[in-house]
């Protein structure tokens, strides 16, 4: 079969055998941006001083304390909860969309129990739920319902108070991760299902390898923002007497009474978390972003000055 | 065998009858182009073949095989999902507005059935899709991403997508209406080589020309029932059907 005759790739142009004369416009001036640069500077620079020059801060007490072993030991638990919980939340979240979504009215019901009862009670009570599950349970065991039992253990053996710390982050987190990733399916044009089916493949597939990837785009943002407000959510396991980083900040200044320069420190870290957040998703949004998203060409704050 | 036998077709939505009792034979290698007025269910019609829609009443053949359903014992079994899905391979379909996978470059969307589906080698299935992109006119096109390709373009490599599973029928709905006119042309001469090999087609458009030319067959669907079918140059130049003569004036 021969191939069709392209005309539209390769536009007829006039060859004159001259070159195209590069436009040599001069840009536009933006005299308020650098009045707002010049405030901005100032104002910034005051905020600093200000800052570094009152002695109330602390920062001597700030630099001990930030790499002390309390403080690095509660970080180390703010990470481990925050991507643990997280870790559950997006995978649960992804099996309760897909859940909700399904043909099947048992599924999407039961789905949608999970996400009434889990958003609608304080996170604080689960955790204490999950804490004093012994209290209603003493033991767990595995067996036939009403049958035989094969193991049986002891509660609070089973679920210790870390364990409870992610079962209450990360089953509570699951439920609002659920909302956002069928937001991100019904994103995805149905179309795309369509063509995928015609193909002949499975829902299973279509979903893994067409619907999930384009339904990230809308995904990744709001997930973002979860995990950068789980690592400050998690400071609530303190109820249940697990500590992580803002408790560790706390312990301390109610010993030597230094409440904000122990603030500083706690904020540090978690800015220094968000930063590095921020860049991971800037960094997963540019890779689900192919082929969906134009190469960005906007405007620069100040537009180089045309070449002479 | 004919390739596609419906007969009797029926298909509801809710209250609104959108095929009422279509009958249909298309033999293998044979080019059917349908035609009719808006909402006259000839998307719908493409869509029962390949089980897209599941049908209300009668039978639908896709080259003798029930499609949706097994008969034994004289009752009609619904197939599971895996075995629709399996019929489907066979049936390639063509949509007006494209539906390529945007995240996927035109090569990867073309292998994309192939190695998921098939579980064909990756190496292998590039080398296919490399020869069907050719085949379309786009070899220097295969890493663009659909957003980077014209309508006309798109349309292309979604037909390479299409037959790099090998189908025995493929199913066009309009794959031309969504194209500026000067892109209408490298769309339908891909068609035309795919009608000129073999391809069995069922065709809705309103290009009459190529229905004239390349159609074996058309169809002429009002209201969800098949009003007047035969050779494309005798239905088009002498319709025998009042709403026929009526449509063909409003579009020749
Ligand atoms: N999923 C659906 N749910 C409800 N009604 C539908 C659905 N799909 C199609 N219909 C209705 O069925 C009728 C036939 O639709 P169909 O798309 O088959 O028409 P068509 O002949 O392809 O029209 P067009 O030329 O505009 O594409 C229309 O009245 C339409 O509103
Ligand atoms: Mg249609």
């Amino acid at each position: 079969m021969a191939a069709p005759t392209d005309g539209t790739s390769r536009p007829a142009r006039e060859d004159t055998g001259a070159a195209p004369v590069p436009i040599t416009a001069v840009p536009v001036r933006h005299p308020g941006r650098w009045l707002a640069v010049a405030v901005l500077a100032v104002l910034a620079a005051m905020a600093v001083n200000t800052v570094l020059t009152n002695e109330r801060f602390g920062w001597d007490v700030v630099a001990e304390y930030l790499f002390s072993e309390p403080i690095l030991n509660g970080l180390r638990n703010t990470l481990v909860l925050t991507a643990l919980s997280m870790l559950i939340g997006i995978v649960g979240g992804i099996a309760l969309a897909v859940m909700r979504q399904s043909p099947n009215p048992i599924l999407s019901s039961a789905a949608a129990g999970y996400i009434w009862l889990f958003r609608g009670t304080p996170l604080i009570a689960q955790l204490l739920f999950w804490n004093f599950l012994s209290a209603l349970y003493p033991r767990l065991s595995l067996g036939i319902p009403f049958g035989p039992e094969f193991v049986s253990v002891d509660t609070n053996v089973l679920i210790t108070q870390f364990a409870a710390c992610l079962l209450g982050l990360g089953l509570n987190e699951a439920a609002y991760m659920a909302e956002i990733v069928r937001g991100g399916l019904l994103s995805v044009d149905p179309g795309q299902n369509e063509a995928a089916g015609a193909l002949g493949m499975s829902r299973a597939q279509t979903l893994r390898r067409i619907i999930l990837p384009q339904a990230m785009r809308v995904i990744i943002p709001p997930t973002g923002n979860e995990t950068i407000s789980m690592l400050k959510t998690s400071s609530l396991v303190v109820v249940i007497g697990y500590f992580e980083l803002l408790t560790s900040a706390q312990r301390i200044s109610n010993q030597n009474f230094q409440v904000i320069p122990l603030l500083i420190v706690a904020a540090v870290w978690y800015l220094a978390l968000t930063s590095i957040l921020t860049v991971g998703q800037g960094f997963l949004e540019r890779r689900y972003g192919r082929g969906l998203t134009p190469e960005r060409t906007g405007p620069a704050l100040f537009p180089r000055k045309a070449a002479p | 065998m004919p390739m596609v036998e419906a007969s009797g077709v029926h298909k509801r939505f809710g209250r609104t009858e959108v095929l009422r009792g279509v009958d249909l034979t298309v033999q293998p290698g044979e080019v059917c182009c349908v035609i009719g007025p808006s909402g006259s269910g000839k998307s719908t019609l493409l869509r029962c073949i390949n089980h897209l829609e599941r049908i209300d009443a009668g039978r639908m053949r896709v080259a003798g095989e029930l499609i949706g359903y097994r008969e034994s014992g004289g009752k009609l079994h619904e197939l599971r999902e895996s075995e629709i899905a399996r019929k489907r391979q066979d049936i390639g379909m063509v949509f007006q507005r494209f539906n390529l996978f945007p995240h996927r470059t035109a090569l990867e969307n073309v292998i994309e059935a192939p190695v998921t589906v098939r579980r064909v080698p990756k190496a292998q299935a590039r080398r296919r899709a490399v020869e069907l992109l050719d085949r379309v006119g786009l070899a220097d096109r295969r890493d663009a991403y659909p957003a980077q390709l014209s309508g006309g373009q798109q349309q292309r490599v979604a037909i390479a997508r299409a037959l790099a599973m090998h189908p025995r029928l493929m199913l066009f709905d309009e794959p031309t209406s969504a194209l500026d006119p000067e892109l209408v042309g490298e769309v339908l001469d891909v068609m035309r080589g795919l009608a000129a090999d073999g391809m069995t087609m069922v065709v809705v458009t309103h290009e009459m020309g190529f229905a004239r030319e390349v159609g074996d067959a058309l169809v002429f669907m009002d209201e969800g029932r098949i009003v007047e079918a035969g050779a494309p140059r005798t239905v088009l130049a002498d319709p025998q059907h009042e709403r026929t003569r009526a449509f063909l004036s409003k579009v020749l």
